[in-house]
């Protein structure tokens, strides 16, 4: 028996629970798992939509809204502009197995016109939608996502072996502002692995290689140069104002300074290093894991901890240390996963091993711990250990 | 028999190898082993008192042993010793 528009209507209707506009906010105060979610098509959903809603458009919900919810038992609300198309949504859900759904009578229109909250979406241009569009695809990110990584700024500590390839790929990403530190020149010898250089540039400032590679791949890409060596005399005015900091250096000095200050200005620290097969990944959150000094309260002895120019290192573990650490910037930056922290991952080359190293904050931290936090606030900053001269020093200090 | 992971920089003083066994114990007895079957570590690992040194961690099955009972951490068989000194590469 063919049904007419009518007949499915009608059906929809006595299946599904429909909710007024303001019943539906106030399901959703009652409720905070109730999840609202717009099933209207993409360019409108950009003119404007209920505020804290998802979207998921009708077109695509069988595929995409277990994404979006997870849990057949969550209270889900659905909205177009009119109230129609949702309840028809709303039958395909409840034939997937969800088992609380409801339309909202009148839809956005209405929603709209009774003052209730709604915000209009950072909207991207025609060009960036396709240059990101493997990313829009993905619910984690989507517009708002790539919206959010087109206006946050991002530093990297170094322009070599770990920030090359996290340069090019956060780049390539939309970060929308990538700084720079890094007071040397390009020399032949980086080119094993520092990927951002090239042949042609040797003896060129690491900074302005930089550039010309990472705006190359983006040229949205605002790169910003900071051609210094970092110290515990610039740090503060270097790190201030980025959402991330991705530390690649190569030194204790610029590690623990860099720690110091990110700690005091709570932000966070993606941090890697390598040793020939080797590598260690975290993330320093300040308070919300341990710090740098957390982990290693005192600097090894040199001889202990050599460098690369002075051990060697296989071209391909900074690269993958620095596209792991590119990864636990971007997650941070949307919000999105289990970042590392309190986490230590180690990276075997030559077994193609990856182990797992459990990080605790240090209750008596001089940089992170209560105490710390305090002795800052009023100026007088506990005494840390510095690495090059195995003695005392104070961050901004004088001792 | 308890492994220790010996990290690269050490691997020198133990002929290169990426493990070394020794009897389980505790962690005084498990690394006093180990400097005893290979000395060179001593200045490495250990202070002129006999604590660790504060620039190498240790781990017993995941877990930094500043945390757990220091050297007295108990070491069963089946439990992997770590030494991981901080790295500078970048």
């Amino acid at each position: 028996m063919p049904k007419s528009y009518a007949d499915l209507l009608r059906e929809a209707r006595a299946e599904i629970r429909e909710l007024s506009p303001t019943e539906a906010d106030l399901a959703r105060e009652t409720d905070p798992r109730t999840v609202l979610v717009d099933v209207r098509e993409a360019s409108e959903w950009e003119q404007g939509h209920a505020a804290g809603a998802v979207h998921v458009g009708k077109s695509y919900i069988e595929q995409d809204i277990e994404a979006a919810v997870p849990t057949r038992d969550t209270p889900v609300i659905l909205y177009c502009a009119g109230g129609i198309r949702s309840l028809f949504a709303a039958q395909t859900l409840r034939a997937m197995g969800y088992t609380d759904v409801a339309s909202m009578s009148g839809g956005f229109q209405q929603w709209k016109s009774q003052g209730l909250a709604w915000q209009a979406p950072r909207v991207l241009s025609d060009a960036q939608k396709q240059r990101y569009s493997r990313h829009l695809l993905i619910p984690e990110v989507g517009s708002d996502g790539q919206a959010h990584l087109l206006e946050s700024k991002v530093l990297l500590v170094g322009a070599g072996g770990l920030g090359s390839p996290a340069a090019l790929y956060l780049a390539a990403a939309g970060v929308g502002t990538i700084g720079i530190v890094d007071f040397d020149v390009v020399d032949v010898s980086n080119l094993q692995r520092q990927i951002l250089h090239t042949t042609d540039r040797v003896g060129e400032r690491k900074v302005e290689s930089a550039r010309k590679t990472i705006n190359a791949l983006n040229p949205e890409v605002n790169v910003v140069g900071h051609e210094e060596m970092l110290t515990t005399t610039n740090v503060d005015r270097i790190i201030a104002g980025y959402d991330v900091i991705l530390d690649g250096t190569d030194t204790f000095e610029t590690r623990y300074a860099l720690n110091d200050a990110a700690v005091a200005a709570g932000i966070p620290v993606v941090h890697a290093s390598v040793f020939r097969f080797e590598g260690q990944l975290t993330v320093f959150k300040p308070y919300e894991g341990p710090c740098y000094r957390c982990l290693y309260p005192t600097p090894p002895p040199p001889e202990l901890a050599p460098g690369c120019s002075v051990a060697g290192v296989l071209g391909v573990v900074p690269g993958i240390m620095g596209l792991l650490q590119a990864n636990e910037v971007l997650k941070l930056l949307l919000g999105i996963g289990d970042s590392l922290a309190g986490r230590l991952l180690l990276f075997d080359a030559l077994d193609a091993s990856f182990t797992e190293l459990h990080l605790k904050r240090d209750p008596h931290c001089p940089t992170c711990s209560d105490e710390a936090v305090a002795a800052r606030a009023a100026g007088t900053p506990l005494a840390t250990t510095s690495p090059s001269d195995g003695g005392v020093f104070i961050l901004g200090g004088q001792a | 028999m308890t492994a220790i992971r010996i990290p690269p920089v050490l691997r020198a003083q133990v002929g290169g190898a990426k493990q070394v066994d020794v009897p389980a114990g505790s962690l005084e007895d498990v690394l006093g082993a180990l400097v005893t079957a290979h000395p060179g570590l001593q200045a490495q690992l250990f202070t002129d008192e006999g604590e660790l040194n504060r620039f190498v961690n240790v781990y017993v099955d995941g877990q930094d042993v500043r945390y757990l009972d220091g050297l007295a951490t108990a070491v069963a068989e089946a439990d992997t010793v770590m030494i991981l000194p901080a790295m500078a590469g970048g």
